[in-house]
Order: structure tokens, then sequence, then C-alpha cells
């Protein structure tokens, strides 16, 4: 059975921006594109525990704030050196104005 | 008070590697002056005309420097016209490295990629394995025993400092490594940071970069003359004086196994040419503490931060004067550290649980040596 979890109000994220949302022991990165479309992964950088919510978005990347490696935060892949794993995405749903991850 | 002469392991295969991890100061996490998301993103912010304008201009100045030391040759007049194109060449060489191996330089990927590629060479600095090691330095900077990029032990040894201002040391060392690389073979310190998926591109590199060594010596054979070679090569030993003595300024003298860059890096106002040949690395607290910020930025960045900061060094001048009467003490005594009380818009200096050098002890200004 998914579990959906409540996040932030979509406005609370800038187009082009990142913001870092906590739940339980665990935490995430949720993004929206230029285009407004939103996205979320996990939280802390697959090359060392940094949180991307620091970082910068172009475009459907995500540059690490530690080490500017880089990640497309769409598919999770990784884009550029040091990261080199690529990293969890989760499917989102908005609702009601607010943005929704499904964790399971 | 009896001083602590234990010579510490600086090497990354030595017991210090694992000690910082026991510590936890090895991937730690790092004190970040407070700078509001809106702003920061402002100042993150990447362009590419900069760093064309600035691309053009160095190689331009470049040429002209070459084309001078080209007519100087059999004459007096090719010492002073080579000291400025080795200066010209190997100071931006490595300004451009690094800011290119963060991929700040451009906007454009393959822009960054290209100055990359051949501000290495110009360097003679291995392009992926310095760019692990780059990487290492900026998650452990100066904490012993994990960072490959630390400039000088405690207490220093001369030989080695002063044997760098022509990269007799760190050049030899580089060449070796690309030896050992062309064979297939990987040096066990580098193992301690680049993950072994690198390696074969480290080998393949290393090869390319030999065949542009046999090339440079054919001409030099063709023309009869070390000439070619002054060119391309070795403007990266005689001219690296440029390099270190502007390098020196970003952490000697300051403390090791530390948590926050205000305490092991230093900030120096250097006038507008240095700062175009060193791409405004002297704002290197910043740089340290937000690596995502272009060298264009610096300068607002530091504007941002300067009231959580020391108080940066005048000039480069006042800096080695600094640094090298510290190096002096600290061969009678490694724990000595240069002390920069903060100012009192500043948050506290974060030593975390294991530093090395003087403490001060913000309320009272007590100054103590750490153990
Ligand atoms: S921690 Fe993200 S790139 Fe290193």
């Amino acid at each position: 059975m998914a579990t959906w979890i409540e996040t932030v109000e979509i406005d609370e994220i800038d187009t082009e921006d990142v913001v870092r949302f906590d739940h339980g022991d665990e935490t995430y990165a949720l993004y929206r594109n230029a285009k407004g479309d939103c996205f979320a992964t996990a939280g802390h950088c697959t090359h060392e525990k940094v949180h991307l919510a620091d970082g910068l978005v172009m475009g459907n990347i995500i540059e690490c704030p530690k080490h500017n490696g880089r990640i497309d935060f769409t598919t999770g892949e990784a884009k550029r050196a040091p990261i080199c794993e690529a990293i969890k995405t989760y499917p989102v749903k908005i609702e009601g104005g607010k943005l929704f991850i499904q964790i399971d | 008070m009896a001083v602590n002469m234990e010579t510490r392991d600086y090497s990354l295969t030595g017991p210090r590697n694992k000690q910082a991890q026991e510590l936890g100061i090895a991937s730690a996490e790092w004190y970040a002056s407070p700078i509001p998301r809106q702003r920061m993103k402002e100042l993150m912010k990447r362009k590419d005309g900069p760093a064309i304008r600035d691309t053009i201009i160095w190689f331009a100045i470049l040429g002209i420097l070459g084309y001078l030391a080209y007519l100087s040759w059999g004459t007096w007049w090719a010492i002073p016209a080579f000291a400025a194109y080795g200066a010209v060449y190997a100071l931006p060489g490595n300004s451009r490295w690094h800011e290119a191996s963060h991929g700040t330089m451009f906007k454009t990927g393959w822009m960054n990629e290209v100055i990359y590629q051949i501000a290495s060479f110009m360097n003679l600095f291995p392009a992926t394995p310095w760019r692990w090691s780059h990487v290492r330095h900026h998650t452990d900077t100066y904490i012993v025993g994990r960072d490959p990029e630390i400039h000088a032990p405690r207490p220093p040894v001369w030989r080695v400092l002063l044997g760098e201002l022509f990269h007799v040391y760190g050049g030899i060392a580089d060449l070796r490594r690309i030896f050992l690389h062309a064979f297939g073979k990987m040096d066990k310190e580098e193992m301690d940071y680049i993950p072994a998926s690198e390696f074969k591109k480290c080998y393949w590199e290393a090869r390319v970069w030999i065949l542009i060594f046999i090339a440079v010596i054919a001409a030099c054979i063709y023309a009869g003359s070390i000439l070619p070679a002054m060119f391309v090569v070795l403007p990266t030993f005689y001219g690296f004086w440029a390099v270190m003595l502007i390098a020196w300024t970003q952490h000697l003298g300051l403390n090791d196994d530390v948590l926050d860059h205000r305490l092991n890096t230093r900030t120096v106002y250097m006038n507008p040419v240095i700062r175009f040949l060193y791409c405004n690395m002297n704002y290197h607290i910043e740089h340290h503490m937000f690596p995502m910020v272009p060298y264009h930025a610096l300068p607002a960045l530091h504007e941002e931060m300067k009231a959580d900061c020391p108080k940066p060094s005048p000039s480069v001048y006042a800096a080695l004067k600094e640094i090298f009467a510290a190096l002096r003490k600290q061969r009678k005594d490694p724990t000595y550290t240069i002390v920069r009380p903060l100012p009192s818009t500043a948050r506290p200096y974060r030593y975390g649980p294991a530093p090395y050098g003087t403490v001060i002890q913000q309320d009272e200004l007590i100054v103590k040596k750490a153990e």
C-alpha cells in the first residue's frame, strides 16, 4: 500500500529552486523546475551526507553545495563527478495546493 | 610549559587517517555563515560572459609575453621575459584549473571541461586524480591524514616548502604518478580518494600526456634547443613561484583539524591584477565555505559574510610576513598558531572535537594550546 505524505505548500518552493523537508528520521529534497513542475528526491547527496536543498537548481539539475556534483532530479541520475551514484526519487502529486510525496 | 614536539604523520596511508575518522573530524559537518537563501541563489548564479572575457584576456597576455620571450631568447632579456611568461602561464593556469574543477568558471559545462583539461596540463596536475584530490581537500580541509593538499606539515620542512617555488617536489611527484598511471598502476595515497571506477580514465589521460611530452621533446631535438619546452611543460616549474607565493596565503600558519574554515583558511586583500590572475581566490574563506559561488561573485560574497569572519590580511606581503614568522615558531613549537579574534558581530568559532593548534576562548579571550 503506497504511503503518501503531505510536505509543503507548493508556493513555498520557488520555481527553479529546492527546499528541504524532514519526516521522521528521513530527509527529502523537494524541487520545482523552471516550468513549475515538482519533483522529490532523497535529501542527502549520494557522495557525502550533505543536504542538497542548499544547492543550486539549473534546469532539471541540482548542483550539490559541497563539491559541485550534479544530479538530474527528475530521474535521479548522477550527472557530474564526484557524484557517481544515482539518487532515490519519489513520485509526487499536488492536492489542494500541497505537495505530496509517495515514500513507499 | 613543555612543548609537544611529536611529529604527526601527514600521509593519507598512515594512522592519522583512521584517527580522524574515529574522532569524527573526517567528512564532518562544517560551520557555515548565515546567508539568506535568496541572496545565496543570486550569488551562486552561473555566467559564461566573465569567464569568456577573462580567458581571452589571459591568452592574449600570454601570447604577447610569449612573443617577447621568443624575441629575447639568447639575450639577458630572456630572464625577465620568461619569468613574466612563466608567472602568467602558471598562476592563472592554476587558478583556472581550480575554478573549472568546481565547474563554476563557466555556465556552460563543456567550456569548464575544455579549460579544465588545458589548465590541468599547464599545471601538470593529472586531470582526474587532481579533481578527486581537490574534492577531498574540500571535504577535509587541513584535517591531518585526510587532506592531500596540505602545503606544509608542522613543523614545516624548509627544503620542501622552498623547493616548491620551482615545483621541485610536487612536480616530480606528479610526473612520477603520470608514468605510474600510464603503466596502469595507481599510487597508494591516491587510492584513498580516487574511486576505482575512475582509474581507467586516469590511465588514459596519462598516456595522452606522455604523447604530448614526447612531441615536445621531439620539437626540442628538431630545433636543437630547449626553446619549445620553455613555452610548454617547463613554465610549470620555472613559473611556479608565482603560484606558491600566492597559494601559501590560503591556509598556512592557521589551525589543523578544525571544522570551521574561518579557523584554517585566510582571506587576503589583493590588487585587481593579482585577483584577475588568481580568479579572486584571495577570498579563500568565502570559497571554502561556499564553493558553489563562482569566482566573479566572490567579492560580493565577501561583503555578505565579512561581519562573521576574522579581519582579512591587508596584502600578500602582510600575509606572507605573518606566515613565515608563524612557520619559524612552529619549528620550535608545532602547535603554534596565528590567532585571529572574531569581530563582535560574528558567531563563535566552531573548533570541533579535536582542534590542533591554538584555541581562543571567545568570552574571556583566553588563548590556550590544544593538545
Ligand atoms: S557531497 Fe555532494 S558532491 Fe560531494
